[in-house]
């Protein structure tokens, strides 16, 4: 990565955590584009930057990027949905929870009654309670509606929806860099601008992010759907939008529950230590 | 600034050309051709469906989706050593190169490292992916234009660097062979000095493309200046690969950003054109496919030794945190953006396939030609139908 410049201001701290200079210089520069519509950043050192900027703003970030800073290669558009899953985390959360070593023991001896047994039932043989938390992650949407805060990821964020894309810079030598930029997607009007202005490429990319979550882009030529038959009802990568086969038939994780014979012995107790 | 005004200038010239020289030559009745989607030309089933006028494409639109098989919604569900299993079927020819970026970023995640060993065995794979795809392309690229032959050629010798994969893998295909932390096996006995012949046939195989292909004035006449996209185009629509560096810019990768592969270990070249038409696209390719075989005679020469699995947790759990790790696939930038909120699952994963990208700047650059063109300019753009679809 360039490391050219700003290298003493690092040194400066005391403490010697690992600095990223030159993302941190990138988001001081976009800090002073941006202004108040740059919300919150992340940066991993060494790897990867984030911004998180307002609706607003959306657009006019990917302007910014593109004429100001040089980012002309544009990466992909998508989004998120961050709601949990209403359908719980039953293929993961069951597994979790019985199959980490600390907790094993303890979940070991209430194994409760399985509710869906006949698929499950040759494959769990090691484990009895594979089904142990399916009661927890209770199969009724928890209110996933309301005005609940979710979970985000990096660069935070403080709606259901948001939108992501990643622009870099390349081609020059020793000049290349990506970020990933999100914003919140305003949950009443589910509606950000386009980028199809700014990059031309982001039409297929919109087009997508539409029809598998249900954001409208502001702008955009056509929106129409990419994948799905023109009638199909419903945004398949929302988060409530069931999958049918993991609704009938458990999540076929529930196979690897049986052991290796030979690493059973030897390592199971300490492999929970070593990450 | 001059960027944007230029690439408007360029888009908006290049539409009211194609409708100037249509409307002055010949006014006639539109029509509506449909290719595919079963089409020999369309590489499995994308259907273009271009408004003509005379023999001139008005429109061209292409229509994805007959093979889309949410591999996104899929993985929501999966843990991460099942995913592997899915997205080598993103793209089919150069499979164990879709497992690498993925496995890359959820490794990123864990903060985990392969050792040097797997690495290498992880980039001579990577590479021979990159045979299995490109060498078709190069014989197919025959088919397109009518010429037959080129293609036994590839399908025959294509077998040679099938033939290692499995050996190594036990899969021609989908070899599901990278793990979190490492690899599945270690090389089999006696394949460094196998593969190293193997790269000798596909060398072989290169120079015999060359000889048929690039004098001939039937490939020159439908190639070259057919299909030319412009450097700022490219990287608007987000092309890579072959296809960016046909268009003159300069970047793979592999040289600038080659996390968890040794390509800076090696000593090879980026090949660019500065054409942009698909005369360059089938060059660069053909580059690629020479560098490559130098990679992997590279790569079997300085293989470490040591061990090929880091030490992992059997319950492979990736800690929360977001990852997008991309590498240069055979078709191009392929990425995957995981987001994790810890767990055996991931939260959400984003696929950035190579084609996608590529085959969005087919209603730009269909814009005008002629229907002859439409096959030499999808064929040399070169995609898979999965990588599109997913």
């Amino acid at each position: 990565m360039t490391d050219d410049t700003t290298t003493t201001e690092a040194e400066t701290e005391e403490v010697p955590e690992p600095r990223d200079e030159a993302r941190e210089e990138l988001l001081a520069k976009l800090q002073e584009a941006l202004g108040d519509s740059l919300l919150d950043s992340h940066i991993v050192v060494d790897r990867d930057i984030w911004i998180r900027v307002t609706p607003e703003a959306w657009q006019n970030t990917a302007r910014v990027l593109r004429e100001q800073f040089g980012a002309r290669y544009f990466g992909f558009l998508s989004a998120i949905d961050w709601m949990p899953s209403p359908y719980g985390r039953s293929h993961d959360s069951a597994v979790d929870n019985e199959l980490l070593p600390p907790k094993e023991d303890e979940l070991l001896p209430d194994a409760p009654a399985e509710p869906d047994t006949e698929a499950t039932g040759d494959a769990a043989v090691t484990d009895g309670d594979a089904d142990a938390s399916e009661d927890e992650s209770s199969i009724e949407a928890p209110a996933g509606t309301g005005e609940a805060k979710y979970e985000t990821g990096f660069a935070g964020g403080e709606t259901r929806f948001q939108v992501f894309a990643r622009v870099a810079s390349v081609g020059e030598p020793n000049n290349h860099w990506g970020i990933t930029v999100k914003a919140d997607v305003p949950e009443d009007t589910l509606t950000v601008d386009s980028w199809t202005s700014v990059y031309a490429g982001a039409d297929w990319h919109e087009r997508e992010a539409w029809e598998m979550f249900g954001i409208n882009f502001e702008g955009h030529p056509g929106l129409r759907n990419m994948y799905l038959p023109s009638g199909f009802k419903g945004n398949p990568l929302r988060k409530d939008f069931p999958l049918v086969s993991r609704q009938i038939k458990p999540w076929p994780g529930i196979v690897d529950i049986e052991q290796m014979p030979e690493t059973e012995e030897e390592d199971a107790p300490s492999e929970g230590s070593e990450a | 600034m001059t960027a944007m005004t230029d690439s408007q200038k360029l888009q908006y010239i290049a539409a009211r050309a194609a409708d100037a020289r249509v409307n002055v030559e010949l006014e006639t009745e539109g029509m509506t051709l449909n290719l595919g989607p079963q089409h020999p030309a369309t590489h499995g089933t994308l259907r273009i469906v271009a408004r003509l006028d005379g023999e001139q494409v008005i429109a061209a639109e292409p229509v994805a989706g007959y093979m889309h098989r949410g591999y996104e919604k899929l993985a929501e569900v999966r843990n991460y050593a099942q995913i592997t299993t899915l997205v080598n079927r993103i793209d089919w020819l150069g499979s164990f190169a879709n497992e690498v970026p993925f496995i890359l970023a959820a490794e990123q995640l864990m903060e985990i490292e392969a050792p040097p060993r797997a690495q290498w065995i992880r980039t001579i794979l990577f590479e021979m992916s990159r045979l299995a795809n490109i060498v078709l392309f190069l014989g197919d690229m025959g088919v397109q234009l009518g010429a037959v032959t080129p293609a036994f050629y590839a399908f025959r010798d294509r077998e040679f660097v099938l033939d290692q994969i499995e050996r190594v893998t036990g899969g021609r295909f989908h070899p599901n062979f990278d793990r979190i932390g490492g690899l599945k096996d270690d090389l089999p006995k006696g394949w460094i000095a196998d593969t190293k012949s193997a790269m000798d046939k596909v060398r072989d195989f290169c120079d015999e493309i060359e000889e048929l292909f690039m004098n001939a004035e039937i490939f020159d006449a439908r190639m070259r200046g057919v299909g030319v996209i412009p450097q700022d185009i490219a990287m608007q629509y987000g092309l890579s690969g072959a296809n960016a560096r046909a268009s003159g810019i300069d970047w793979d990768l592999r040289r600038d950003n080659p996390i968890g592969l040794v390509y800076n270990e090696l000593d090879w070249k980026v090949w660019t054109h500065v054409d942009g038409d698909s005369y360059a696209r089938f060059w660069v390719r053909l580059q690629e496919v020479r560098e490559a075989t130098k990679m992997i005679d590279q790569l079997c020469d300085g293989l470490p030794s040591g061990p090929i699995m880091a030490k992992v947790p059997r319950i492979i759990k990736v800690p929360e945190g977001e990852a997008y790790i991309a590498t240069e696939n055979p078709l191009g930038e392929m990425g995957y953006y995981i987001v994790s909120q810890g767990g055996l699952t991931p939260f959400r994963v984003k696929i950035r396939s190579a084609s996608f990208n590529n085959v969005s700047i087919v209603p730009w650059i269909l814009r005008g030609v002629y229907i002859p063109d439409i096959i030499s300019i999808l064929g040399s753009i070169y995609f898979i139908l999965g990588d599109i679809d997913r």
